[in-house]
């Protein structure tokens, strides 16, 4: 669902990366594009108002930061802004000393309330409990024989009865704690959020069953509207969260965003299909660093931080971005790599990360053995494995006690990894498709590629490989809080 | 068709365009104003594209018209969103041997509820109707559309539970045929847009309903009036798959505004046909664009 919103923001963020410096009329062409992914993805009108204006706030005051460079900043703010703008926790269930916890359901018609009603049973029955569902959405026609046949697949009792709904809400409560059932869900009837006749009735079915959750449904596909029906519920109801269903659409979401924001509440649950058990526990975090679209690079930046001397996480990261990241490197840096974390996390961390590389299997166990082989290696074939034949092979297994099939494993691995480094930073990455820089522009340094003569030239400790006409590191104007990241690439 | 009440109830929900309107009147037309209507149409769920469309040609308008003062914009603007939204036939055809009807959407837009109250205005009007169940997922799907059955005196179809959809509306329309029953209104079961395979499914149907005696005259996309810049998504892939005829735009009764409509009609040109405004089957009404415009801007 949020992908297309992430499809939009790397476009931003691809567009912002060919400028070298921001000024102020950049951060406005930015938030207005902003502006506008977020208006397509639905989100509040008002929400992305109040989103805009803390990111433009930061943006005047910031404080400049070594690591980052302008570009990095802005893309930082924006990350940790729609973090807080999709609330940052994730809930936590918890159960009252004295069963059963109620939890009642309420939405729009067609939102998804009965189905979900199902789905929040068998997630319950999978946490162990036990629970029953209550139908009470007398309005639609065949809509308790709906929650009767889902009761029946999933194996939970469903109780109804054709009275009223606050009666059935109140005996099927009743009911539960006789058959000591520890979790009964309350399914609602579907209305509309003027309806104050309706929403009257969901409110006094509230007071009978006084539940410990209240959940509004919220279909994924829906626009503006759904801050209003969401405040006018929460002023019944109190809700504590929001089930978010049709998540394995095409719709963007802005729904999840601009509710969390207004209400104040987070999404509790989402529905990620048709199926009962397409149905999760919601996280925020994730969402807003795939909405982003940009792996989570900060989280690179600052892991990198904490191990590496500044300079040298940057030249870290640019090594990993400029593709030249040798057999050397590696093994130089593979103390430093597994203080950071595991491999796969940081390859998932990185930008633009294509996913075969991040499925790509590294454990980390083989770690030890990789290093072996690369210590088992000359020099010279550490620059260039390409050298690497069959007779190689052969003695570079006996001196690492490996086979000669791993040496060719790491080797195509290695290979792998360097061609989509280089892929990533290089032509064909996020820079490809960037705007021609413009020409002359005050204070935004554009550099060929290839000709990074400015400033200090940083490497990486233990790479004195570098031959000469190999692409160098450069690390220029960082004494200003800015370097050219076109020099990068 | 009944147009009572079509303003009234839509109405009822105010908010997107009543900041722009009192500042218009207030302040006449300047910089902000173009600014809040364009806030306006957002709210209203126009989406970026369409807003930006009908913006440019009000400008341009409202230049050549040499157009300052509140209320000339104000009618401007209604005079423009009506032409965009009307001047279409939105009679449903219904000259096949029998005709079919095709509902299509996604799930929850209220097709079952749509084909019920077509089906007891058919019948008010002395039409006989098959209804064929294609739902055949959904559980109590069937049993919905036949509570609507029993209350309108149509026929219905059906299949068994997980029954192929498009057997069961071919068997629909060799039973009408067979009948002499001139209309045959076919419900699907509610599929998400980027499913490949529930959208190949509804390509079958499609073609498996024009081949026998029948003839699909009419193939409507159910969309719910809050839905989001999605709804223009779900139209072009529905579209594609089942060439649609019209838009039945539901729930319009609450508090969204339906605006989709114009950015479905901006990019795909395909005209609104139904309005739901209620529960009571009455309360389908045929799509009315100048009503529509006063509602959306009272």
């Amino acid at each position: 669902m949020f992908d297309t919103l992430s499809n939009r923001f790397e476009g931003i963020f691809k567009r912002m990366r060919g400028l070298g410096t921001l000024r102020e009329s950049d951060v406005d062409e930015v938030l207005r594009e902003i502006r506008l992914a977020l208006l397509e993805a639905d989100v509040n009108l008002h929400v992305v108002r109040s989103f805009q204006e803390r990111v433009r706030q930061r943006c005047v005051g910031a404080e400049v930061h070594r690591a980052l460079d302008p570009v990095q900043q802005v893309i930082k703010f924006v990350h940790e802004e729609l973090i807080t703008t999709l609330g940052g926790e994730t809930l936590e269930i918890s159960h009252p000393a004295k069963p059963p916890t109620v939890v009642l359901l309420a939405g729009l018609q067609g939102s998804g309330k009965t189905t979900n009603a199902a789905k929040l049973a068998s997630w319950f029955k999978q946490q162990g409990r036990n629970p029953m569902l209550v139908g009470a959405d007398l309005q639609r026609p065949a809509a308790v024989d709906q929650l009767r046949t889902l009761g029946a697949a999933i194996g939970v009792p469903v109780f109804s009865e054709p009275s009223d709904p606050i009666a059935v809400a109140r005996r099927g409560v009743a009911e539960a704690v006789a058959s000591s059932r520890d979790v009964v869900i309350c399914d609602t009837a579907g209305r509309l959020a003027i309806d104050d006749e309706m929403m009257d009735q969901v409110g006094r079915i509230s007071d009978a069953i006084e539940p410990h959750y209240t959940f509004l449904v919220v279909d994924a596909m829906t626009g503006q509207d759904a801050v209003t029906t969401a405040e006018s519920f929460h002023a019944v109801l109190e809700l504590d969260g929001v089930i978010l269903t049709k998540v394995d659409g095409d719709a963007r979401g802005g729904a999840a965003l601009s509710v969390k924001e207004v209400v104040g509440r987070p999404i509790a649950f989402s529905s990620t299909g048709e199926k009962i058990d397409e149905f999760e526990l919601f996280h925020p975090d994730r969402v807003a660093s795939r909405i982003l679209g940009m792996g989570d690079v900060l989280t690179l930046i600052e892991k990198a931080e904490q191990v590496y001397e500044e300079a040298e996480a940057e030249a870290t990261a640019a090594k990993l971005l400029e593709g030249e990241f040798t057999l050397e490197d590696f093994l130089e840096q593979m103390r430093q790599l597994k203080k950071m974390g595991s491999l796969q996390d940081l390859v998932g961390m990185l930008p633009g990360a294509p996913p075969e590389l991040r499925k790509a299997e590294i454990e980390d166990e083989r770690i030890a053995q990789v290093e072996a082989i690369i210590c088992s290696m000359t020099p010279q074939e550490r620059a260039a494995p390409r050298m690497i034949d069959g007779s190689r092979r052969q003695r570079i297994a006996a001196g690492s006690g490996t086979r000669p099939s791993e040496i060719s494993q790491l080797l195509r691995q290695f290979g792998e990894v360097q061609r989509m480094m280089k892929k990533m930073g290089g032509g064909k990455g996020p820079g490809a498709g960037r705007k021609k820089p413009k020409k002359g522009r005050k204070g935004s340094r554009v550099t060929p590629p290839g000709s990074q003569q400015k400033g200090s030239r940083v490497t990486a400790p233990g790479s004195q490989q570098n031959k000469p006409g190999k692409p160098k590191l450069t690390l220029p104007g960082l004494e200003d809080g800015q370097f050219d990241l076109s020099s990068l690439r | 068709m009944a147009r009572t009440g079509f303003r009234g109830r839509m109405a009822s929900a105010r908010g997107a365009f009543s900041g722009f309107l009192s500042s218009v009147v207030s302040r006449g037309v300047d910089d902000a104003t173009w600014e809040e209507l364009e806030e306006a149409l957002i709210l209203a769920d126009a989406g970026v594209g369409a807003t930006t469309a009908l913006l440019d040609r009000l400008k341009e308008r409202a230049k050549a018209e040499k157009v300052t003062d509140a209320d000339a914009l104000v009618a401007l603007l209604k005079d423009q969103l009506a032409e965009d939204l009307g001047g279409r036939d939105l009679e449903l055809r219904a000259d096949g041997n029998p005709a079919v009807w095709l509902f299509v959407g996604v799930n929850g837009a209220g097709k079952t509820t749509t084909i019920g109250k077509l089906a007891a205005r058919e019948a008010q009007g002395g039409r006989k109707v098959v209804l064929a169940a294609g739902d055949t997922y959904r559980a109590a799907a069937v049993e919905q559309l036949g509570l609507w059955a029993d209350r309108s005196g149509a026929e219905l179809v059906r299949g068994a539970e997980g029954a192929d959809p498009s057997s069961v509306v071919y068997d629909a329309i060799e039973h009408a045929s067979a009948a002499g029953v001139p209309l045959v209104m076919a419900d699907t079961a509610g599929r998400l847009h980027t499913r490949t395979n529930l959208m190949d499914e509804l390509a079958k149907i499609y073609r498996v309903a024009g081949k026998g005696p029948g003839m699909v005259t009419e193939v409507l996309l159910v969309i719910d009036a809050s839905t989001g810049q999605n709804g223009l998504a779900q139209a072009r892939r529905f579209t594609e798959t089942a060439e649609l005829t019209g838009v039945v735009l539901t729930k319009l009764d609450g508090s969204a505004k339906g605006g989709i409509v114009m950015a479905v009609q901006n990019e795909l040109d395909i005209p609104v046909k139904l309005v739901g405004l209620g529960e009571g089957v009455g309360d389908l009404v045929e799509f009315d664009a100048v009503e529509f415009v006063e509602a959306l801007l009272s």
